[in-house]
């Protein structure tokens, strides 16, 4: 195998998970709310993603569980944010945690099995390649497409932007939040199910180690822009593959700094957009993290 | 790190009340376990309490056992450890690295109880220390992962430049090229105890760049799992991997705490127990090489047979002169063996092997 392809390949299978669960929480925070959850749900997503491989034999079903089991954590998440109006960073932080420690919960009798190799595209010339990371490439186009071009993707704008405004023409803003947050969980899920199913492939406690947060990072990073998402995942599943081969190279770079690199990448298009005023009113769904009261 | 914390003192509330729900029986001598893992981790902790368990199995009706699971290790660490030793437990054994503080703090509160902390360097009267010989291993394992190599080059998958991991990697050379002179090591360091995700990412590098027998000092079992999908080789860390990768798997080096375990606790109840510093291998079996996987050939096993019982007997030791290090200057003269005090303070690749040693 051509050693270029293979760190290509490499760093498109890095990325997938990471891709999955920002696009997942940039359609979030595009209608305005804020989930910390992204780990809890990717965890989740994970072991739910096994044990139903496990118990069914299907890969499908195993994706298709974890995007359930993505969905109902961030249902979960929509009620008591939407309805009971409970503080959004905070329970965004109690759903990871409870992510985590429920997916150990679940997870004690997994430990050790594992759920065989995931079909790899090595037939049709791209080896090392698995049709997931096609679809996760391809839905980030979709994403922004939906977005950008559709109705219904601008009435999740405009409820993320001003959701007063759109309450008053008439528009469903819990509603529209409710299921932006339930593709948001299933995006999650569907990420935790990828390291699980293909990526490692084994369930482990905690194997999810921080990529919910590198996601949560990337939405910002990306500016809430979808192909941006997808080239920050790339980007930053990049540097985390080039970084490990040039090490196996034996080229002399330090790998704590290289590690550093994406959190440092955020932080600085974070103090970037927050300079320019007009700019940053521009990038940033206005709604962003702000309880919604409905005046009846 | 906040929400780290938090896990932490959730996890040590829930251990804690797991703790005082099993305190029951004054007569039987209290036993008690602290691991900063989950047992379900198949490695580190999976391990320890196998012990536990050996310990029971083997005193019975005797002793009561109390045993806390992913205790991270910190301030929670003294607050379990001082519950252990406030609740009557005669004996506690702490098992990782981090505990090392905490157990000595606490055990000048209890100067009754026993402690053996695994891993450190820190003694006291009440608290004695043992360790494995992992690099006995890892020197076998070298020598089965030289032989089972087509192209020589063997990936290694390092977590951090600690004394205990640059030993493991200059054992496994020495070990390797002492049946290939022309062995090649191909390190990476992922800064990182366990990362499924990267470990596997590390895996994939290295097998891109050519190496066909994967070493780790990580706890998953990530590296073992992709070299079988690969079909290429594996070396097993601290549990037996072989369930996750039969056909990969050459061997795994398993940690067996169990034997002393037992022999410490019976000091314990017999009044004989004295602080010491335990560091054993292969000679007291505390150190297994697990059963060989199918990749190991005739030749292959004999050799590393004929190491391993001369290491058990003392007749060899990996770390014998004349050695240099990386830069070229010698650190052991003929026929000399490297001092314990030396290699537990090893920061540097033996000569022959490529790259910088991060600091």
């Amino acid at each position: 195998m051509d050693l270029a392809f293979a760190i290509v390949a490499g760093l498109i299978v890095a990325a997938t998970p990471l891709v999955f669960a920002a696009l997942g929480e940039l359609v979030v925070e595009k209608s305005g709310v804020l989930n910390l959850g992204v780990e809890g749900m990717m965890i989740i997503g994970a072991i739910a993603g096994f044990a139903a491989k496990l118990a069914f034999d299907s890969y499908v079903l195993g994706f298709a569980a974890a995007m359930m089991a993505g969905a109902a954590m961030a249902g979960l998440f929509g009620v008591l944010v939407l309805f009971f109006l409970s503080n959004q960073v905070a329970t965004g932080l109690a759903l990871t945690l409870f992510g985590l420690g429920v997916s150990a919960l679940v997870g004690q009798g997994y430990s050790g099995k594992t759920a065989g190799a995931f079909p790899r595209l090595d037939g049709v010339g791209l080896p090392g390649l698995d049709v997931i990371c096609l679809i996760a490439i391809g839905l980030a186009f979709g994403v922004a497409w939906w977005l950008g071009k559709t109705r219904s993707g601008l009435i999740l704008r405009a409820v993320g932007e001003n959701h007063d405004a759109a309450h008053a023409i008439g528009y469903p803003v819990r509603l529209v939040r409710f299921l932006a947050l339930l593709f948001g969980g299933a995006m999650a899920g569907a990420g935790g199910a990828y390291l699980s199913l293909v990526q490692t492939p084994f369930w482990a406690e905690k194997m999810t180690a921080g990529r919910g947060w590198i996601a949560l990072a990337l939405v910002v990073f990306a500016a809430w822009m979808p192909l941006r998402v997808l080239a920050g995942a790339l980007l930053f599943g990049g540097i985390t593959i080039l970084q490990l081969h040039s090490q196996a190279f034996g080229l002399k770079i330090d790998a704590q700094l290289l590690s550093m690199l994406p959190y440092l990448a955020t932080i600085a298009v974070l103090v970037a957009i927050s300079r320019e005023g007009a700019g940053r009113r521009r990038v940033q769904p206005q709604s962003l993290g702000k309880p919604f009261y409905a005046a009846t | 790190m906040k929400i780290k914390a938090f896990m932490g003192a959730v996890a040590t509330a829930l251990g804690v009340v797991a703790m005082a729900a099993s305190a029951s029986a004054q007569s039987k001598t209290k036993v008690g376990f602290v691991y900063v893992g989950p047992i379900g981790d198949h490695g580190w902790s999976y391990q320890h309490h196998q012990a536990l368990l050996a310990v029971k199995k083997e005193l019975g009706d005797k002793v009561e056992t109390t045993h806390v699971e992913n205790v991270p290790e910190g301030p929670d660490a003294e607050r379990v450890i001082d519950q252990l030793a406030s609740q009557g437990h005669s004996i506690i054994f702490t098992t990782s690295f981090g505990f090392m503080n905490p157990t000595i703090k606490v055990a000048q509160k209890y100067p009754k109880v026993k402690f053996e902390h695994i891993s450190g360097y820190k003694r006291a009267d009440n608290v004695a220390t043992a360790n494995i010989r992992y690099y006995e291993g890892r020197y076998i394992a070298g020598i089965l992962a030289a032989k089972a190599s087509k192209t020589g080059t063997i990936g290694y998958i390092a977590s951090f430049p600690i004394p205990e991991v640059v030993m493991g990697i200059n054992a496994a050379y020495l070990g390797a090229k002492s049946v290939n002179p022309n062995v090649k090591f191909k390190i990476i360091w992922v800064s990182t105890w366990f990362d499924p995700g990267k470990e596997a990412d590390a895996a994939k590098a290295l097998a891109d760049q050519g190496a066909d027998v994967l070493f780790q000092h990580t706890d998953s079992p990530a590296a073992p799992k992709f070299a079988e999908e690969r079909k290429i080789f594996a070396i097993g860390q601290a549990s037996d991997m072989k369930s996750f990768a039969p056909n990969a798997i050459l061997t795994s080096l398993v940690n067996n705490w169990s034997d002393y375990y037992i022999a410490r606790v019976k000091a314990a109840m017999d009044g004989t127990w004295k602080s010491d510093d335990t560091w054993a291998g292969l000679d007291k079996g505390m150190l297994k090489i697990a059963e060989f996987g199918p990749g190991v050939s005739a030749e292959a096993r004999a050799l590393a047979t004929a190491a391993r019982d001369k290491i058990a007997k003392g007749e060899l030791h990996p770390f014998t002169g004349p050695l240099k290090k990386q830069d070229g200057t010698e650190f052991l003269k003929a026929g000399e063996k490297i001092s314990d005090a030396a290699l537990s303070g090893m920061n540097f690749y033996v000569q022959g092997i490529e790259g910088a040693l991060p600091k």
